[in-house]
This record gives C-alpha cells, structure tokens and sequence, in this order.
C-alpha cells in the first residue's frame, strides 16, 4: 500500500508525542479504539483555564501508520484552539489534509473520537472539580 | 560487507528462480518449443522426453514414481483437483472432507464450495502450538468420511504438522489423506511412502522454480487414488488435468527439484542456524517478544513473532527497506488480522503485532544482523509512541480493561 507523503512525514517526525498527567485538573484524557481492533490511540489536551484556550496536545498510538498520522495531526490543529473550535474538527478533514484512502477512513473516525473523549474529559473534571480546583496542587510534568 | 536493500526475507510467499533453473530451462522456450502431445514428430517427442525427465525429478525429491505426478499450473490448482476430484469421484461412499482452521485459502475456500454443494466439512481446531489434535481427528472420522486434508507446514508460522501419525490414522480407517506441501517440499525430508500420505500439493515457485507450475502427487497403489478432472479437454496428465504441458515450467520445476535434493540437508541446517541467530538476537534485544506456534515442530526457515505493544504496518513502515509479512490486518483490505495467527488463541493484539520471517537461499548473517538492528530501533521507536506499552509499564492489565470499541 502507497502513502502520502504527509502520512510517511507525520509517521517519521511525529508531533508531540508523549503524556501529560492525566490527574491535572486542566488536562482532558481520551482513550479511543482496542487491542484487538489494531488501532488504541491516547489523546491529551491542556487547556488554559483563563482563556479557554489548548495550549498543548500530546498523543500516543497503537496502530498502523495512518493511525499514527491522524492522531499527530490532531495534536497539531488542536493547539491555539478553543475547547470549542476543537470539537468541530471532522474527520472528513483529516482524510482531506492527510489522503487518506476508504480503507484508512477508520483511523480519522478514530482521531476524531479521540479528540471529542479528551474534551468530554476535560470538561467532566471542570465541573466536578469547579469548587475545589484552586486547592489542588498543580503535578510538575 | 555492506548488505544491497531492500532485503528479501519473505521466502514463504515466493522464492527467486535459482540460476541454473533459468538455465536449464532457456532452451525450451526457443530450440526445444514442442508440444508434448505431439506424438507424431521429433520436436514432440523432445518435449515430452523434458516433461518425462522433470517427472522423475519431481518424483524423486518426495520418494514417489513418476507416474504419480500430474502437473499443474500451481498448488492453488492442485488442492481444488485434490478435493473436488475426490469429491465427485468417492460421492457414493460419502459426502465429508476433514480439515483444519490454519490451512491455506485454496483449502477452505474449495471447502467451503463443496459445502454448498451438499458436503459436510469438520475444520479442526488447532492447539496453541498451532499443531491439530489426533484424537480430535479420530473423533471426527465417521463412516461419510471420504478426505482429510491438513497441510504438512503452515505459510504463516511454519508449524510442521503431525503428518506421519495422521496418514496412519487415515490408512487405518480408510480414508484418503491429501496434503497441501507446499512449504515444506524442497526444505526438509518428505516421504510420500514414509508419511503414508495419498496426494500432495507441490508448487515449483516456493522452491526456487519458476511460477505457474505446480504437481499433485496421485498415489497409484494402496490405495489407487481415483480423481475427477476438474478441468476437461484433451485428457492430458492421464485424464486428470487437460491443457497443453507448459513444457518450459515443468523443466524448470523439476530441476528445481533435483537442486533442492541434493541441497536440503546442508541448506537446511545452515538456514536454521541463521534463523536461531535471529531469534536470539531479536531476544536479546527486545523484551515482551511472542513466538507464534511450535518451535520444535517448525520449518527450520521461518520465524514468526509479535511484537507486543507495536501493531504490525506500522512495524512494517519503518523497515521498509525489508520484505518481510505481517498477520495485522491493516496489511490487507480486510480489517481482519491473520485467521492462522487467531487460530492460536494468542488473542488479536498480539496478532496485529506479528511478522513472519522467511529465510532462503540467498539469506546472509550481514542481512539478518540488518534486519535484527533495524527492527530493534523501530520497535523502541514505536513502542515509546504505544499508550499500551505505557499502561503495561504502569502495571495495568491491558486484558481487563474496558475498550471504547462502539463504532470499529
């Protein structure tokens, strides 16, 4: 099977690969897909609790090199976004950036969740933490 | 020494063609370009002296007669004569055909036809060493079974099968026993008469002859095996498969043949080295590596492992510089990793996780050190990437977790 080269840049130099801790209060978590799918992917957002703003993205997937492509590209389009502006990235446009074909169509679906569990995730913690966040202590990364 | 990439480690799904094969075979496309069913002049007879020749080699390197041979345009052709040939011929004695989940597609999916046909197929479990059950096997003979068909070694984890014990159980009953041999003539010892086997399917391709030429070994005597064409014409091949002999395939097919009987016992030995060499390498490299079948009962060429925490294209991607297999499924337009692989029980992430080696004659230490190099990097490279590897190392138990699998 051929790949785009934006697939083969983003599989070879991915972005921001890595974690961050998944107890901080302004850190949404999600973790999308199964073993025995082939494709898990985990996906971090941080986001600024002024702005609203994500100021940082990290992810870690199991999967094909398409999978690996989708979930580095969402890391970089959701930095500088809003939590909102981060949950109307569609994975028609991963598919479009990345050319990805019918049979990699799962991996954008994929992406796609990712991004929606990290920001559910997020907003989960805000709300239940919203009276007692300015006690927790911020974990150094 | 430098290695030339890419690197060729993927002998079970071809093999070049051996240069004193190509030689062998030159003049017959050009000079000697006769039709072996030309009875009546000289470049006829030349033909078919070369067909005649190529037989007893073929014949030969399994300890069959000549006349046992009937070629075919590979083993794909020879499993459907195989089965459907006995099917149709033994109808009246009965209607089921005994096999086993892990063979090649050219087995189950002619089963699978038979079945809508109005026959009965047992596809026998394998163990976790990717071996068949014999007392399975026994259970499942009735008095409508005309066929056992179980290849002697797998395509994809080279896990060699009981073959002698289950051509006694088929004598013993009565039941004719074919085998799909693809993988493991040429490479390592095979009887017809020791294995006690009725029909075998032989490809030249997977043994450094050329593609689109193939055998079925007919056993003539105890039992005298009786097939129905599947293809009809001219009656060539003693009435089971008609066509004009691709003489030139054939030639080269059965020096292939010879070459591989007077080599096997030295390349063989040499290979399995290389392949342990690999294996331990690989081991003492990597943690969490998973051997996929038997690794006693196994061709001495192949190795198949899962590389737990790293799913297999992408493995695949960053050696791509090496030709090598995996049961993922992302390899493939189905979404389905290998069938063999799930077969085994190992559980599906690990059968995204595998790649299947397969070392031949041309394969070197400088290749294998490559290749071992190579996927140490990009293992540790993608399993840093993995959020798997991460939990496991956090200490969760990845097969108790709960997945968000809705919609995949």
């Amino acid at each position: 099977m051929a790949y785009s080269t934006k697939v083969i840049d983003h599989y070879e130099n991915p972005r921001n690969v890595g974690s961050m801790p998944k107890d901080d209060p302004n850190v949404g978590t999600g973790l999308v897909g199964a073993p025995e799918c082939g494709d898990v992917m985990k996906l971090q957002v941080k986001v600024n609790p002024e702005t609203g703003v994500i100021d940082d993205a990290k992810f870690k997937t199991f999967g094909c090199g398409s999978a690996i492509a989708s979930s580095s590209l969402a890391t970089e389009w959701l930095k500088g976004k809003t939590v909102d502006e981060a949950l109307a990235i569609k994975n028609t446009d991963i598919v479009t950036e990345l050319s990805l074909p019918p049979v990699k169509i799962h991996c954008s679906v994929l992406a796609e969740d990712a991004i929606k569990a990290a920001i559910s995730d997020y907003k989960k913690k805000q709300t239940a933490e919203g009276k007692t966040a300015e006690k927790v202590a911020q974990p150094t990364a | 020494m430098a290695v030339k990439l890419p690197i060729y480690m993927d002998y079970h799904a071809t093999t070049p063609v051996d240069p004193r094969v190509v030689a062998e075979m030159m003049p017959y496309f050009t000079e000697h370009f006769g039709n072996a069913a030309s009875r009546n002049h000289p470049f006829g007879w030349e033909a078919e002296e070369a067909v005649e020749k190529a037989r007893k080699q073929v014949a030969d390197l399994i300890g069959a007669n000549a006349k046992e041979i009937v070629f075919t345009s590979g083993a794909t052709e020879s499993d459907n004569l195989a089965i459907k040939g006995v099917a149709e011929m033994y109808r009246e004695k009965g209607n089921h055909i005994i096999t086993a989940v892990t063979e090649h597609k050219a087995i189950i999916d002619t089963c699978k036809r038979l079945e809508k046909d109005g026959y009965r197929v047992t596809y026998l479990a394998v163990q976790k060493d990717g071996r068949i059950n014999l007392d399975e096997l026994r259970a499942a003979i009735t008095d409508k079974t005309i066929l056992i068909t179980i290849m002697a070694a797998n395509n994809e984890i080279g896990v060699i099968q009981p073959v002698a014990e289950i051509g006694a159980i088929a004598k013993e009953k009565g039941v004719l026993f074919h085998t799909d041999a693809v993988q493991m003539v040429g490479k390592v010892p095979f009887n017809v008469n020791d294995l006690k086997v009725d029909m075998a399917s032989l490809s030249a391709h997977k043994m450094y002859g050329p593609k689109g030429v193939g055998a079925l070994y007919v056993r003539r005597r105890n039992p005298r095996v009786l097939l129905s064409a599947i293809i009809d014409g001219g009656g060539h091949e003693r009435g089971m498969r008609s066509g004009t002999l691709n003489v030139t395939g054939i030639v080269g097919f059965g020096k292939a043949a010879e070459l591989c009987k007077q080599e096997m016992a030295v390349e063989s030995e040499r290979l399995r080295k290389l392949r342990d060499y690999l294996n331990e390498k690989l081991h003492k490299q990597l943690d969490e590596l998973y051997i996929n079948g038997s690794m006693e009962h196994r061709l001495p060429h192949n190795l198949n492992i899962s590389f737990a925490y790293v799913e297999g294209e992408s493995l695949l991607m960053g050696i791509n510089d090496v030709a090598v297999s995996s049961g993922s499924a992302c390899t493939s337009a189905s979404l389905e990793p290998s069938y063999v692989l799930k077969a085994l029980g190992a559980g599906d992430d690990l059968a995204h996780s595998s790649i299947r080696f397969g070392l031949g004659r041309w394969s070197t230490k400088e290749e294998v050190d490559y290749v071992a190099d190579k996927l140490t990097a990009v293992v540790t490279k993608l399993r840093d990437m993995s959020p798997l590897y991460e939990l496991a190392k956090e200490g969760v138990d990845l097969s108790t977790m709960v997945w968000q699998t809705e919609g995949h």
